[in-house]
This record gives structure tokens, sequence and C-alpha cells, in this order.
């Protein structure tokens, strides 16, 4: 049995159902997002595992037990919040030792954590502060340190970057993944963020309408979307409308010009498919072999610096494609008439 | 702009005027009990007065036990409404500020009625029993400034988070109350236990009408047969609420956790 397992998890708030029949199984050590819109029912999910919402149905199981019936204070979890929530009367010392006093641990063993906690976090000297003087991205790494102080088995965090700055949020990401590695606890973590949940996740459970919609490497989501809602969330996808000739070899048109798609199609012939394709999957200019090359006239270009980002009209759409910078090579200017072309392995084709 | 500012100043002056000079007047009569000079006489009979530091005492008393029957009963109150019954605001505020629009003397006549010797329960019967009448009806004329007070710090603070936080922590419900709640709201309390202390030292209905040996009906009694140490009196009441604000500002800049610019 995985170490956090749950199993066909529900919640209704009245009428309303908010998480429909989540099952997940987290193995020790693993670091999962629950990434999705406002509303997905993901921040749902972490407090019923916390404690602080009980479960319609379904159970929780953290290492082989049942903590449906459990209090937040008995399930031995550390929280991080968005709102740093860090106890304003308390110096950040106090504030990391406040679980650990709880527990009535020895004091010299509280200050021993506390300075390991402290140096963990990068904030040795300032324990005597209260959180007021301290910045967003401090506070924040305090309520990890104080979430991890008493050693809980799960680490739940709970947007913990939503509220910082784009920059301390970038640094932070990658200095919470890294302590995390360093500790070896099964961590949750909740973001509308698809970068954070990239970049940080070992797995990523893509939610939508109180469903898991796929449950997989980031890798993996990314690359093959399991849904039309996962492939569009994650990441950015144009959606080309093409006619399918043949679905069992996969040959579709659009504009009048055949792209063979080599898989089999569950749409008949003569029906609409919609062909998804990354921006990063498009390339500027026609390509020989075995590519699609469509004409389209240039509608936008936003210029992020090492990565450009063009908007071309064509056949009734609007494609956004990726290229790096090149010093050498500026991009097409707005109305000019450009070709892309985009191989047809790197079409991703999803359910509804 | 140079007319503005002279009915600015103008309008200051005045308004100090109006406020100190009666509160001038006072002191100096207060002083002049003692013919051709002016001394603290009047100060010294009232301050020897067994009467006066029988009565204080007894208000005194009344008033910390208010405000601790006060804090008791609000700040858990205020706390679980805002925490988990956020529908129910409308209505306990309502009952809160009842004892505003309910004038202290029905609610005495009320309890007169309700708790006589002949009633079930004659609380009137006895001097413990109507002291205990008396704690009542002051910890329910304190009720809205309690209340007010308590609900306005918990609105400074994210009562929901933080108590979350600390029940991840493993908090008990006593423990978010003493040691993250409480903390956290200390100078609300303190406001509001200096406006029920300063109600209870004033107050005269309640103790007349229970017939209680309170401050109130002893200041009445020597302000109807006494000349100078009214006067003497109502400068130290004076004294007494001014210490009272003191404090609650000295509290607040001491607090070493506050935001508030100083």
């Amino acid at each position: 049995m995985a170490f956090l397992d749950v199993s066909n998890l529900q919640k209704s708030f009245g009428p309303t159902r908010v998480v429909r029949g989540v099952s997940l199984a987290i193995e020790q050590g693993e670091f999962v997002t629950l990434l999705g819109p406002s509303g997905c029912g993901k921040t749902t999910i972490l407090r019923m595992v916390a404690g602080f919402e009980t479960p319609t149905s379904g159970t929780i199981r953290i290492d082989g037990r049942d903590v449906v019936n459990l209090r937040p204070s008995q399930r031995n979890i550390g929280m991080v919040f968005q709102a740093y929530a860090l106890f304003p009367n308390m110096t950040v010392a106090e504030n990391v030792a406040f679980g650990l006093r709880i527990a009535g641990a020895a004091k010299s063993e509280i200050d021993g954590r506390v300075t390991e906690m402290l140096a963990l976090i990068g904030l040795p000297d300032l324990g005597a502060r209260y959180p007021f003087q301290m910045s967003g991205g401090q506070q924040q790494r305090v309520a990890l340190a104080r979430a991890l102080a008493a050693r809980p088995k799960l680490l739940l965090l709970d947007e913990p970057l939503s509220a910082l700055d784009h920059k301390i949020r970038v640094s932070l990401r990658t200095e919470i993944r890294a302590i995390q590695r360093a500790l070896g606890i099964t961590t949750i973590f909740v973001t509308h963020d698809q970068e954070e949940a990239l970049s940080m996740s070992d797995r990523i459970v893509v939610m939508n309408a109180g469903v898991a919609e796929q449950i997989g490497a980031p890798f993996e989501v990314y690359n093959r979307p399991a849904t039309r809602f996962v492939a569009a969330f994650v990441g950015t996808l144009n959606m080309l409308d093409a006619r399918v000739i043949d679905s069992a070899t996969g040959l579709v048109e659009i504009d009048g010009q055949p792209i063979l798609l080599g898989r089999t199609l569950t749409a008949s012939s003569g029906a609409t498919v919609s062909l998804n394709l990354r921006p990063e999957a498009i390339q500027l200019g026609a390509r020989d072999g075995h590519y699609t090359v469509l004409r389209g006239r240039v509608e936008d270009v936003s210029f992020f610096g090492s990565v450009v980002r063009i908007r071309t009209a064509l056949a009734g759409h609007v494609v956004a494609l990726d290229m790096f910078n090149t010093a050498s090579a500026p991009p097409p200017r707005l109305g000019e008439t450009i070709d892309i072309s985009f191989a047809s392995a790197d079409v991703l084709l999803t359910a509804d | 702009m140079k007319v503005n500012r002279f009915w600015s100043w103008a309008a200051l002056t005045f308004g100090l005027l109006y406020f100190f000079l009666p509160l001038i007047g006072t002191f100096e009569f207060s002083l002049r009990m003692q013919r051709g000079v002016y001394s603290f006489e009047a100060y010294r009979v009232v301050l020897a007065d067994p009467a006066f530091r029988a009565t204080f005492a007894y208000s005194v008393l009344l008033a910390v036990l208010t405000i601790i029957i006060g804090v008791v009963i609000v700040v858990p109150t205020a706390y679980w409404v805002r925490l988990k019954l956020p529908r129910l605001r409308p209505i306990v505020e309502f009952i809160t500020l009842l004892p505003l629009v309910i004038p202290a003397i029905v609610i005495v006549f009320g309890y007169i009625r309700l708790y006589n010797t002949s009633s079930i329960l004659p609380l009137t019967g006895t001097a413990t029993g109507t002291n205990f009448l008396l704690l009542m009806g002051y910890s329910v004329l304190a009720l809205p400034y309690m209340y007010r007070a308590v609900d306005t710090g918990l609105r400074a603070i994210d009562v929901a988070t933080l108590t979350e936080a600390a029940e991840s922590l493993g908090a008990s419900w006593f423990t978010i109350m003493w040691r993250v709640i409480l903390p956290n709201v200390s100078v609300a309390i303190l406001s509001g236990a200096f406006l029920t202390f300063a109600i209870v030292i004033g107050e005269f209905t309640l103790a007349a009408l229970l017939n209680r040996p309170a401050f109130g009906p002893y200041l009445q009694l020597i302000g109807a047969n006494r000349a100078y140490e009214p006067a003497a009196l109502a400068v130290i009441a004076f004294a007494i609420t001014w210490a009272c604000m003191g404090l609650i500002a000295l509290v607040t800049r001491l607090q070493k956790f506050t935001q508030v610019p100083r």
C-alpha cells in the first residue's frame, strides 16, 4: 500500500459536489502537485487530508492508518498556508518551536531543532525577529520551518508561493524542492500555476471540476495529455479543426492539404477532429520531409527575451508558435505572410 | 489658505476651552476648602473618609470581576462566531447591543421582579445574592463595549488560518485560545476592560436600586450634601479615567509584535 492512500474521495457542500471520487496513491518521499483552476477541488482535497474538512465519503490512509476520524492535531502533518499564518505574537524561533513545545519536547531538544531548522531555511540569525519585521518570502520560509520542525509524516503546501513576487517565487520553488529532497518528506503541493507544477513535482494530478483528469510525471502530462482539458490547461495549445478523410490510416486535411497522422482515429470519415499542437512544435518556414506546411499572416509578435511568440492567422484559426531568439534573425513583421510547418508526430490527439 | 488656517485654530481653541475651562474651574474650586489659601484639604477629607475607601474598593472589586466575566464570556464567543458561525454575527451583534437600547432602570426592575424574596430564586434576600445580581447586571451593561472591542481585535488577525495552523501543529482548543488568540487580542481586551472599569466605577442606577454600597451612590450622596468634596471627587474620577487611557496607550506601545506605526 502507498504511504498516502486516498480512495474514492467525495466531498459535497450542500448540493454542490466539489470532489467527485478522487483516488490517489502517493509513495513515501514523493512530491505530488494538485494542479487545476480555482474551484476544481484541489484545495478541498488537501484540507480533507489535513483534517480541516470531513469527506462525504471515501477513505484517507496515512502510513496504513485511516485518519478520516482523527482531528487535524492528531494527524502528524505539517502545513504551509498561502497567507503564511505565522503567529504574530511570537518570534521566529518561538513560531518554529511551537509544534515541539505542544508535543512536550525538552528545552534542549527544542533549541537544537530550532537552530537546525533556521539553518535549513537559510535564516540562522533571524530567530529573535517578529513576523512583521520580515519580508513575505522570509515569512514563508519560516512557515515551512515551523511545519517541518516537529518531523511530520506528511507536508501539505497550500499555494505557498501565490502571495509572493515572481522572482522570490521562482527562487523559493527550487529551495522548497531541495529541502523536501534533503528530508525525504512526502509532500502534497497545491497550485494553479502550471509552471510551478511542472518544475517542482515528481508527479502532477491535474484536477478539473472535482475529478482527477490525469495523474502522471510532468513530462508525461505535458507531452501526452490524456484529455483536451489537460492539454489546454497545462501549457499553451493550438487547436486546428481538420476533416477526416480516412480514419483507419489517420488521413485528415486542413485547408485542402492532406496530413497523414499515422494513427487510427475514433472519428469517422467526413467528421471534424481537433489537431492539438504546442507552440514549440511549430516551426517558422517551410520544411521538407514529413512536415505539414501551412501559410498564414502574422497577427502579433511578442518578444519575451529568450523566446519569441508569433501569432499567425490561417484557415480560420490563430496559431501561436514559439521560436528561440537569435540575434542574427529578427522575427517577422506584423502583416507579413509566412510559412509554418509541423511534424505529424507532434500532433496531440486527446479525448474530450 | 490663511483664512482656513485661522478658523481651524479658532475651532480648536474653542474646543479646548469648552473642555478644559469647567475642569480647571472645578479643580480651582476643590482647592479652596480652607478660606483664603489654596490647599488639598478637600482631597484629604475625601481620601480619609472611610465611606469613600469602602465604596471605592467595593466598586473596584466589582469592576475587576465584571471584566473577568466579560473576558471569559466574550472572547470565546466572539472567536467562535468569527470562526464557525459567521452567519450568526448580525444576531450576536444585535444581542450585545441590547444593553445600549434598554435602560439600566428597566433591567434592574426586571431583576427585582424576577429575583425578589418571594420568587423561586430569591437572590435579593441576601447580601451575597444581591452582590451577585449587581455583578450580573454590570456584565450586561459592559457587554456592548467588551464585545465590540474584542471583535475589532479579532478582525485584525486571520483567525481561521491561525487556528488551522495551530491545529496542524498539534494544538488543542485550549492552547489555541490561550497561546494564539488571547495574546493577539490582548490590547483589544484591555481597552474593553478599561471601558468596563469606567462604566462600573461610575454606575449609579443598578447599585442604588439594589441598595449596594458602590461608588456611584456615594458620589451622589456627597454631591448632594457637601460643597468642596464633590469637586475633589470629580477631579479624582477624571484622574483615574485618564490614568486608564494612559495605560491603554502604554500597553499598546510596549507590545513588541504590533505593526501599528508608533
